[in-house]
């Protein structure tokens, strides 16, 4: 008789990597239904191309690393980069912006280094922030207009043709700049209630993204239950922001306020679902924390003082360059020992 | 209520015990053969006591530790000691070792039992000896000589004993079902351990998915001092560091052993053997084993004489030999995979699973790492599994190590939760492995190069002390000469009388001389053939050959330090040659000794003659 020889465990829990990709892109779609109902089919079309071109570059470099191509596109990562980048880019970004978006995430940030779990920045906000640089016109007047949508929202075809060609004066009637962004310019030379008059903002915070911001808040919660994400990076990323923006910001006439800076923009998106990350976040409990506050400042710092009005993405990248550094520094006390051993080995750290 | 703490991380496995405890514990029909391996447990094997054919008896003491760490082993039954071979034996890596193999005769004929009748009026060390003698090591896991670890290091005094009746893992319920029905002996064995220990606090740790269990002991312990801690369900709180963790609140240090924070555990398999031993005077030749899974249709425990091969109880579990795609020793979290059932239940032997392939699949082929840290936040001793991981697997082990690699217990939780089905324990037992041989090896190297400076230092040394003789010598002889030519002058100094005559007398002979010398150089500048005839009456051949002699010595000095050298590496790997060496060396000795002193001779007669030829 041949028995199977294998090592220990024998038994395991079978949530694979693909099951947790899917829960995450399942956790995605309340933002994705909010987007749509608010900005139009501009966003859930981004996410259908931007998924097809992410697994079509992922297919074509897993060729060119002579990979299994399958058993690689089946753990539904690739996917979740295009989602991710489908959900963050403007709902009027031409096809073109997106597609070089994806494949440079898939392509330059993902695989070039090595695939999977070998990436040190985030692949979604290097494609992000590389399409930002590279088109900052494309990229920040493609932004749909709530307010307007609601009077006569374009229709599916439309919006595909407005992507589609690419031909930004068609779609001037719709677009604009995002709240946050309006609010910093003109701030300036207004009072708060001035600034908010306008009708990006609606009556609430911030017309549309507040419903956004609570929808991926809720499928971020859905993934802590889940245990697919731990608390530590979305409390200490909004922490990180919300306490920044009470100590600089509490006069709305000089600074956007609180409210607008977790409900507009990308904060509940990057909170819970991009610097969340496992991949490029650090590793021990400690190191999240600090990893997750570190980003929720810079995104303040930038928002604020920054020239660029798109923080989540430089600041994820920003803390994804600290994050060898803060693991060498956060491990966690082990059972038995007085203290953790920090630092790199050879040295004393006491 | 009992103060209970929580360790951290732990997993919630399907627990799969209900299978095996439908039935009460069988005793195991006695099988055609039992083999008895001399090394079951930690520590040193025994050496055989008896020779193949001998008939002994049951409980009788066939193998036996004297030197080291290690017990007895004694025969299950009695019969005739067929052969002691190298066989198969329940180890991860499927190895052969030596083994005792047993034909009983059927008759079980028990020798003398002596039970004590009070044990409290024996000395602590007395039974101590007994528990050593009846061959009880612990039957929890790693089967570490009970009579030892019954005396703790450095007198620590033991404040609080556990009896660790948590049995985690999933499908073992032998410690589950010896308590249900055997609370009484659970106990008394308990009671000795306390009554030699004396600990301030004696509390038994039992997970909660055991109510029977709980019952037993309950009402067992009534009355009694002994604390019943009921403590949660969850993976591995039947580590020994984790169940200390959870009843006391304390962790052991790193690198340390429990008595270091006055705290025991023991195993309920363990208090069992020693009730028996005390009450019934039997040494250790039975345990109580669980045969389960999916490919057996009767799974149970079953009471099994130590040696028992597994294939006989997997028969008397009644297995489907066709279903059986996995045989595993000890449990699905932490045991190990066997090549062949023929090996016996030893000491240390709780659980045997024959699984089917739908109950254990083989795992998924593994995915990248994503750094998901589930595994972190399932390791009950707080490592990062996934830095282990990454360190492990590249070879960076020093960075493993500076992470506490060797704090980890192997619990296998964090294999159990990745999502990218890496088999994460594996790795970090071969990054063990490496750094264990690397240290042996890191060792031998360490010893070689001390020997190797040793020795370097040694002709150093030598060389210097010669140095120092020669100056020694040279330093003589120029006190030697000094005092010759000191003499010389006084002999001069004295011979100031000379009258002006005689000096002028003196001086026409010197002219004399001189002149004599002249011609005679010129004849030689002319005939150079006859140079030989105004060389100095002294001939040339008396001259000793000072080169040769110095070659000589120099050679002798050479080999005899070659021998030298060859003798300590002999000595240093104790080979059989040393006596020969020596020898050999002592004749170099000799020879050393024999050139110095011709070349010393040789020089004095030179210094003679160098002296003879100087014209004064």
């Amino acid at each position: 008789m041949a028995f199977a020889q294998q090592s220990s465990p024998h038994a395991r829990r079978a949530r694979s990597t693909s099951q947790v990709m899917l829960w995450v892109i399942l956790a995605a779609l309340p933002g994705l239904l909010a987007q749509t109902l608010f900005f139009g089919w501009g966003n859930l079309i981004n996410v259908v191309w931007c998924i097809a071109v992410a697994l079509a570059s992922e297919a074509a470099i897993l060729k060119l690393r002579n990979k299994p191509i399958a058993f690689f596109l089946k753990d539904n990562t690739a996917a979740v980069t295009g989602l991710l980048l489908g959900l963050s880019l403007p709902q009027f970004a031409p096809w073109w912006v997106s597609g070089i978006a994806v494949i440079s995430a898939i392509v330059m940030a993902k695989q070039l280094f090595g695939g999977l779990g070998s990436n040190p920045f985030n692949p979604a906000m290097v494609g992000y922030a590389l399409v930002l640089i590279s088109f900052p016109v494309a990229m920040t007047t493609n932004w749909a207009d709530p307010a307007l949508l609601w009077q006569g929202a374009p229709s599916f075809i439309d919006t595909l043709q407005a992507i589609a060609s690419a031909q930004q004066t068609v779609v001037d009637g719709w677009t604009m700049a995002t709240p946050l962004d309006e609010y910093k310019h003109k701030i300036g030379s207004l009072t708060a209630a001035e600034v908010t008059s306008h009708p990006s903002f609606g009556d609430g915070v911030a017309r549309g993204w507040e419903w956004v911001n609570a929808a991926f808040l809720a499928g971020g919660l859905m993934l802590i239950g889940l245990r697919i994400i731990t608390w530590h990076i979305p409390v200490s990323f909004l922490a990180g922001l919300g306490i920044m923006s009470l100590a600089f910001g509490s006069n709305a006439d000089q600074y956007a306020p609180l409210s607008l800076h977790l409900l507009a923009g990308g904060t509940m998106l990057g909170a819970f679902f991009i610097a969340t990350d496992p991949v490029s976040a650090a590793t021990s409990h400690q190191g999240k924390l600090i990893y997750g506050a570190g980003i929720g400042v810079l995104i303040y710092l930038i928002r604020t003082w920054g020239s660029y009005p798109d923080a989540v993405a430089f600041s994820v990248l920003l803390m994804n360059f600290a994050v060898p550094f803060i693991d060498h520094y956060t491990p966690p006390r082990t059972y038995g020992h007085h203290k953790a051993r920090r630092g790199v080995p050879g040295r004393t750290q006491g | 209520m009992t103060q209970l703490w929580d360790f951290s991380g732990g997993i919630h496995p399907a627990e799969n015990k209900h299978q095996s405890t439908a039935r009460p514990i069988r005793v195991a029909a006695l099988p055609e053969r039992l083999t008895l391996p001399l090394q079951q447990h930690i520590g040193e094997p025994a050496t055989t006591l008896v020779k193949v054919g001998d008939r002994v008896l049951k409980g009788e003491k066939i193998a036996d530790v004297t030197n080291g760490l290690g017990v007895p082993v004694h025969s299950p039954t009695s019969g005739i000691i067929e052969s002691i071979a190298q066989l198969p034996v329940p180890h991860p890596s499927g190895m052969t070792d030596w083994c005792i193999t047993l034909r009983p005769d059927g008759e079980d004929q028990w020798v003398e039992l002596q039970p004590v009748a009070d044990y409290r009026s024996l000395e602590r060390n007395q039974v101590l000896d007994m528990i050593r003698d009846a061959g009880i090591a612990g039957l929890g896991g790693a089967g570490f000589p009970t009579d030892i670890k019954l005396r703790p290091p450095r007198d620590r005094m033991v404040a609080t004993l556990i009896l660790n009746g948590a049995e985690c893992e999933p499908y073992i319920t032998a410690d589950d079902m010896t308590m249900r029905e055997r609370a009484e002996e659970v106990l008394a064995g308990f009671k000795v351990m306390a009554w030699l220990l004396r600990p301030e606090r004696c509390v038994i740790g039992i997970e909660d998915n055991k109510p029977e269990a709980i019952g037993a002991l309950r009402a067992a312990t009534e009355g009694t001092q002994i604390e019943l801690a009921v403590v949660p369900t969850k993976y591995p709180s039947g580590g020994e560091k984790q169940l200390i963790q959870i009843l006391t609140g304390m962790e052991v240090p790193s690198g340390g052993i429990p008595a270091d924070i006055g705290v025991m555990c023991q195993n309920i398999g363990t208090a069992v053997a020693i009730s028996q031993l005390i009450f019934e005077g039997k040494p250790l030749i039975s345990r109580t084993i669980t045969i389960t899974g999916e490919a057996v249709r009767e799974p149970g425990n079953f009471e099994a004489l130590i040696g028992t091969p597994v294939q006989h109880l997997l028969e008397q579990a009644d297995l489907e030999p066709d279903q059986v795609n996995r045989l595993v020793m000890g449990g699905p979290m932490m045991g190990y995979t066997l090549t062949t059932t023929a090996v016996p239940v030893v000491k240390t032997s709780n659980c045997v699973i024959a699984a089917t392939t739908s109950e254990l699949p083989a795992p998924p082929p593994e995915q990248a790492c994503i750094r998901c840290g589930m595994c972190a936040e399932a390791c009950p001793m707080e490592l990062l599994p996934q830095q282990l991981f990454w360190y492990s697997k590249a070879a960076e082990f020093e960075k493993a190590e500076h992470l506490n690699l060797f704090d980890c217990i192997e619990c296998g939780a964090c294999s159990y939760v990745c999502p990218s089905s890496i088999p994460l324990v594996q790795y970090y037992r071969y990054a063990k492995g490496e750094i264990r041989v690397q240290r042996a090896e890191q060792l031998k190297a360490d010893r070689a190069r001390e020997r190797f400076e040793a020795r370097q230092e040694r002709l150093e040394r030598e060389q210097q002390e010669k140095e120092l003789r020669r100056k020694e010598r040279a330093k003589a002889a120029a006190e030697a000469q000094a005092k010759k030519k000191a003499e010389a002058e006084k002999a001069a100094a004295e011979g100031e009388a000379v009258d002006e005559r005689s000096a002028k007398s003196a001086l026409v002979q010197q002219a004399l001389a001189r002149k004599k010398a002249k011609t005679e150089a010129a004849a030689t500048a002319k005939e150079p053939a006859a140079a030989p005839h105004t060389t100095p009456k002294e001939p040339a051949v008396e001259k000793p050959d000072l080169e040769a002699l110095e070659k000589q010595l120099t050679q002798a000095q050479a080999k005899l330090e070659t021998m030298q050298g060859m003798l300590e590496d002999a000595k240093a790997q104790q080979a059989d040659n040393v006596d020969k060496l020596e020898r050999a060396v002592a004749k170099n000795h000799d020879r050393v000794n024999r050139a110095q002193k011709a070349l010393t001779e040789a020089r004095e007669q030179l210094a003679r003659n160098t002296e003879t030829q100087t014209p004064d």
